[in-house]
């Protein structure tokens, strides 16, 4: 998360409302360990890394939406899950991401 | 910025170690078990979850603590908090993030609270003695590691921070000088690596490094240099285990010639040692330890 901090710092001192997504569960091999974090504000720009590439545009799109909805959610990717088959994780590893919007 | 995160991110800039504990899933509210505490299931709200008529803390909730201080935010719950902040001061101890299950009043055993503790150690520590260009670029590859480094010389002319402006430190002085100063500061994390490849500076420099607790300790020079540089450590009184300890050559063997292939070379090996894969290291093999002009 270190690396995200100073770019949700400015993005919320620019009045911009922004999500964080963090790894925090791998179950086998998987990218990154927990920890590694991705933020997106209101205007779709992003800080940060969650994955190998592999789930970051599916990460994006789930923190846009808690930015909407409000309320924080538990994102699971991988193989063995039929919805996120098509952003699933190459590696055959499951991730579970938290997203939550940021108070600012 | 402010909160939790704000606290965080103070610690990150002065390298204080701090753990951040998020509630990241609740189990579903209870279907109708109370364990007659009197409070009564509310009505199904997302975040306002409650297991065994006990109210649930909010997704998302957190705790930072930092030793030394008191415990920042809160789960809902004294006794749950308690439990948590336990739990995190063990991580912080032993250096890694975690995930824990709660009951809703910190109960073992149970499920209804899933909390992820996010540890954040300082970073690592790199010493460099010897101030020439294998250490710009050692400089270079620790701090895209995450390094903090630091480069001491005795020689003021050299040990400039123009000369190295990535390094969080440069110190001129003699290296087993400033050891003594941050010796104790050094733990199984840290590395060491002696560059300077002249005896003058690098024996001194490797006798007191090696009254360190550090992880790594490389000392550079062709295995020529560092046969001499054995037999005036063992006039010195330095027993053969401590020698042993030397990485030197130092770096593993993928035939690294320019300084930023050396410094990738070096990191590779302090890597390695560190996880206990295997690398081949140019200690264990023999021969020149470059191979040709590529």
């Amino acid at each position: 998360m270190k690396d995200v901090l100073d770019d949700i710092e400015r993005w919320q001192g620019a009045g911009h409302r922004v999500a964080l997504a963090r790894v925090v569960d791998v179950i086998g091999s998987g990218p990154r360990a927990p920890g590694a974090a991705m933020a997106v504000n209101d205007r779709g720009e992003v800080a940060g890394s969650v994955s190998g590439g592999c789930v970051e545009g599916a990460v994006v799109a789930e923190a846009l939406d808690v930015l909407v909805q409000g309320e924080p959610r538990l994102c699971t990717f991988g193989y063995s899950d039929e919805e996120a088959y098509a952003v699933g994780l190459t590696c055959g590893g499951t991730i579970r991401i938290f997203v939550e919007p940021l108070d600012s | 910025m402010n909160g939790p995160l704000a606290v965080v991110q103070d610690c990150l800039r002065a390298e204080n170690p701090v753990a951040l504990a998020t509630v990241i899933e609740l189990a579903p509210a209870a279907g109708g078990v109370t364990d007659g505490a009197g409070l009564e299931p509310t009505a199904g709200g997302v975040t306002d979850g409650v297991s065994g008529g006990r109210p649930l803390p909010p997704l998302g909730a957190k705790l930072v603590v930092r030793p030394d201080h008191e415990p920042m935010g809160s789960l809902g719950d004294p006794d749950l908090d308690r439990v948590v902040i336990r739990d995190i001061q063990g991580a912080l101890a032993g250096g890694q993030s975690v995930i824990r299950r709660y009951g809703p009043r910190g109960e073992v055993g149970r499920s209804d609270v899933t909390v992820f503790i996010e540890v954040f150690a300082p970073p690592r520590r790199m010493l460099i003695f010897g101030a020439v260009d294998f250490t710009a670029a050692l400089v270079r590859v620790a701090k895209v590691l995450g390094y903090h480094v630091t480069v001491c010389d005795a020689r003021p002319v050299f040990a400039t921070p123009a000369r190295f402006p990535e390094a969080d430190d440069v110190v001129a002085d003699w290296p087993h000088r400033h050891l003594a100063k941050v010796a104790d500061q050094l733990g199984p994390e840290d590395a060491i690596c002696v560059l300077t490849h002249d005896h003058k500076f690098d024996v001194p420099a490797l006798i007191a490094a090696l009254e360190t607790k550090v992880g790594y300790l490389g000392a550079m020079g062709s295995r020529g240099t560092h046969e001499g540089r054995v037999a005036r450590l063992l006039a010195e009184g330095v027993g053969p285990d401590a020698i042993r300890r030397i990485m030197a050559p130092i770096g593993i063997d993928i035939g690294a010639r320019t300084p930023e292939e050396t410094a990738v070379s070096i990191c590779a090996e302090i890597i390695s040692l560190r996880t206990g894969a295997t690398a081949p290291s140019l200690r264990d093999g023999t021969g020149p330890i470059h191979h040709g002009v590529s």
